[in-house]
């Protein structure tokens, strides 16, 4: 099969659930429908089949993802898609699975899920949609709000470290981390198909817009004033190794920041079935 | 750690504490998926399943807490296991919030509770009848549970297969709730041949995917049931939802979901509740007792027939749902009620509730939450004294 470069409207429809879930509960400008758009790009490069792809999420904006889309679909609880997804994984290893998951789902209620998974480095991917903020609940500080940025619950700008969550899973373990945007499609799409064929856990960052929760409150009312921001604030890794110390301040790295091809969780074990039953 | 007694159910009885026995009827009934997290006094089950569930192609993971532990069952399960965990107290509440999720949307699973004393950490290694509530009540939401209450060895094995089967045919998380004492007692038992065991396996569906709906309603409650990866791609989530998995807000689907998680277990009490009913045909003094606390009842009620006193005992194996009909039915003939259980008194309430209507009852309790159990002796005082 082709992919229709110039008509991509036509491959994400072909994954779409028709019957039932349209229109969809994001608002206008929000990033979340840009990455699904990505990430069906991906599965449909790569000739992924549909039975075979599992996508699962817990609660929040992002993580309405999978009721739209024709896959094997499981919508959990807030903070625990990666567990959810650990054990489909382990019960049928031949299942590609996929977490979709907030910065708050991932890291903060289900934070410890998050760095096992890495730690086990078990083969997921986890494609994390970071808007820096709870979008779901209308705004409260989440783990990835930067220092003096502006929440519901941080009215007079946040206090507390953020988590850079890249670095997060690199030290947990993940055998694959990436980092993109929703303005860089292209980019993001490859990242993904990259992270699906990936061996072991991979984690994803994407930084998204989200105007009505977090742009609002920090002076970047409008999805194109985020997306401009994601376009100039973000630099791939090759180039930013290069240029000096001064001008790295505020610039965020893009790209895949680490990977290696250490022992993936379900193969061990199946190692391990055949080491005890000899 | 120990490991599971080869036993080729051959009549030659076999020494099983409650843990293996658990262990045992899990894997005669078909698991093949364990998640957990190591707690006392449930702990075995996890050791004895990490060394034997390899040996059979099958799945052990040790999860980094209870609420991932009951994530990756419920998890497993959608991808076609049968699957397991096993925790006490304080692991049981933070599994709720899953728990509810599996009720929601329907996934089998067994969760075995071996309780201890709480609240809190509590009395890790004391035997508690605390949990009760917290298996009928503790997650959020209005549904019905499923809750199998063992009082011997071979009951933990039976009474294990009989959750997965539960478990299977109604689509439905089922709580084994186990004594502490029988956790870790050790008794002989002789297991039943295993052709004559009977293992309900789910039903795939029958029909091509376009018509499959993952949530149809089945006026006997055994739904075919399809599993991720097969083909049938259908969407699962805790939001309320209508026949093919998808949220809905219309009222009617939702009271028709509502309905259903309901109507399974309303509609087949004859199927989920199994009572014992012992010396209770002339008995004027009636105990009440579950698990543990019903094994001395036995004794103490066989220790007062020999001294002329007219005893009998009332005991639920399945005590989610309430055996209210059979409870009532048991009780109504004898003049004394005794409801001995080891805590402040959550048995006694549904025992009143159920038994409210018949004339001049008298009701007594005995009700122990200091860590020990209630001794026979201290049941025949009761009886004794009440008659
Ligand atoms: C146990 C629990 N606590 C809190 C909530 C409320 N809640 C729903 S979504 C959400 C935050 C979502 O934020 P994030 O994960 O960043 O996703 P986004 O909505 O921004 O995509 C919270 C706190 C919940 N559903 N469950
Ligand atoms: S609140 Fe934010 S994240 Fe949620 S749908 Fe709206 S724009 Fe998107």
């Amino acid at each position: 099969m082709k992919y229709h470069k110039n008509i991509p409207q036509k491959v994400i429809h072909r994954y779409l659930r028709h019957d039932k879930k349209f229109p969809h509960v994001w608002c206008p400008g929000c990033g979340n429908g840009t990455v699904l758009g990505d990430i069906l790009r991906a599965i449909y490069h790569l000739g992924l089949t549909k039975d075979e792809i599992v996508m699962v999420s817990g609660i929040g904006c992002s993580s309405r993802m999978p009721v739209y889309v024709d896959f094997n679909t499981l919508h959990t609880t807030h903070g625990r898609a990666i567990a959810f997804a650990t054990g489909i994984k382990f019960a049928n290893p031949k299942l590609k699975t996929i977490v979709i998951t907030g910065d708050g789902d991932a890291t903060a209620i289900g934070g410890n899920h998050f760095i096992h998974a890495c730690r086990r480095n078990i083969d997921i991917t986890i494609i994390i949609i970071n808007n820096n903020i709870y979008g779901m609940t209308g705004g409260q500080a989440s783990p990835t709000t930067a220092p003096g940025k502006f929440a519901t619950t941080a009215p007079y700008g946040a206090i507390e470290s953020n988590f850079d969550i890249c670095n997060l899973a690199i030290g947990a373990g993940a055998s694959f981390v990436a980092r993109t945007t929703a303005f860089h499609t292209t980019e993001a799409r490859k990242l993904f198909e990259k992270a699906f064929m990936k061996k072991g856990c991979s984690v994803i960052d994407v930084i998204t817009q989200c105007p009505v929760a977090y742009g609002k409150r920090n002076n970047l009312s409008t999805a194109v004033q985020m997306l401009k921001w994601q376009k100039e604030q973000t630099i791939p890794k090759a180039a930013y190794d290069k240029i000096p110390e001064e001008k790295r301040k505020g610039k965020v790295i893009r790209g895949i920041l680490h990977e290696d091809d250490k022992n993936e969780f379900t193969a061990e074990y199946q190692k391990l079935i055949e080491k005890v039953q000899k | 750690m120990s490991t599971v007694k080869k036993n080729n159910y051959t009549k030659t009885p076999v020494l099983m504490q409650g843990n293996e026995a658990v262990v045992q009827g899990a894997l005669d009934a078909g698991l093949t998926f364990f998640g957990g997290y190591p707690i006392t006094p449930s702990t075995e089950i996890a050791e004895i399943l990490s060394a034997e569930l390899p040996k059979i192609g099958g799945r052990f993971i040790q999860m980094e807490d209870e609420l991932g532990s009951m994530a990756s069952i419920i998890g497993a399960s959608i991808a076609g296991r049968k699957s397991m965990t096993a925790t006490s107290g304080p692991g049981f509440s933070l599994m709720q919030e899953n728990i509810g999720f599996a009720m929601m949307t329907e996934v089998p699973c067994v969760v075995v509770n071996v309780q201890r004393g709480g609240p809190s950490t509590g009395l890790p290694t004391s035997p508690s009848q605390g949990d009760l509530m917290q298996a009928r009540w503790g997650t959020h939401g209005d549904h019905p549970v499923i809750a199998l209450y063992p009082d011997s060895i071979l009951e933990c094995y039976a009474l294990t297969i009989r959750a997965f089967n539960l478990a299977e045919k109604y689509r439905t998380p089922v709580i084994l709730l186990m004594d502490e004492v029988l956790g870790h007692m050790r008794e002989s038992i002789i297991l039943p041949p295993k052709d004559q065991l009977n293992i309900i396996n789910r039903i795939p569906p029958n029909v091509p995917p376009e018509w499959y709906r993952h949530y149809k309603n089945n006026p006997k409650y055994i739904s075919p049931l399809a599993n991720f990866g097969e083909g049938y791609r259908f969407h699962i989530t805790g939001l309320t939802h209508d026949e093919k998995g998808f949220p809905t807000q219309k009222l009617d689907e939702i009271q028709a979901k509502m309905d259903k998680l309901q109507n399974k277990i309303k509609d087949n009490l004859d199927d989920l509740i199994q009572i014992e009913d012992f010396y209770m045909e002339d008995a004027e003094v009636a105990i009440f007792a579950a698990g543990i606390v019903a094994r001395s009842a036995k004794e103490a009620v066989k220790q007062a027939r020999a001294k002329g006193i007219k005893a009998g005992l009332v005991r639920p194996l399945t005590i989610w749902p309430f055996p209210d009909h059979d409870v009532e039915t048991m009780l109504e003939t004898s003049k004394s009620i005794i409801v001995a259980e080891l805590n402040q008194g959550q048995m006694i309430n549904e025992v009143k509730r159920v038994t409210s209507h018949l004339p001049h009852k008298k009701f007594h309790k005995l009700q122990k939450y200091n860590g020990e159990l209630i001794t026979p002796e201290e049941i025949l005082k009761k009886i004794t004294e009440v008659k």
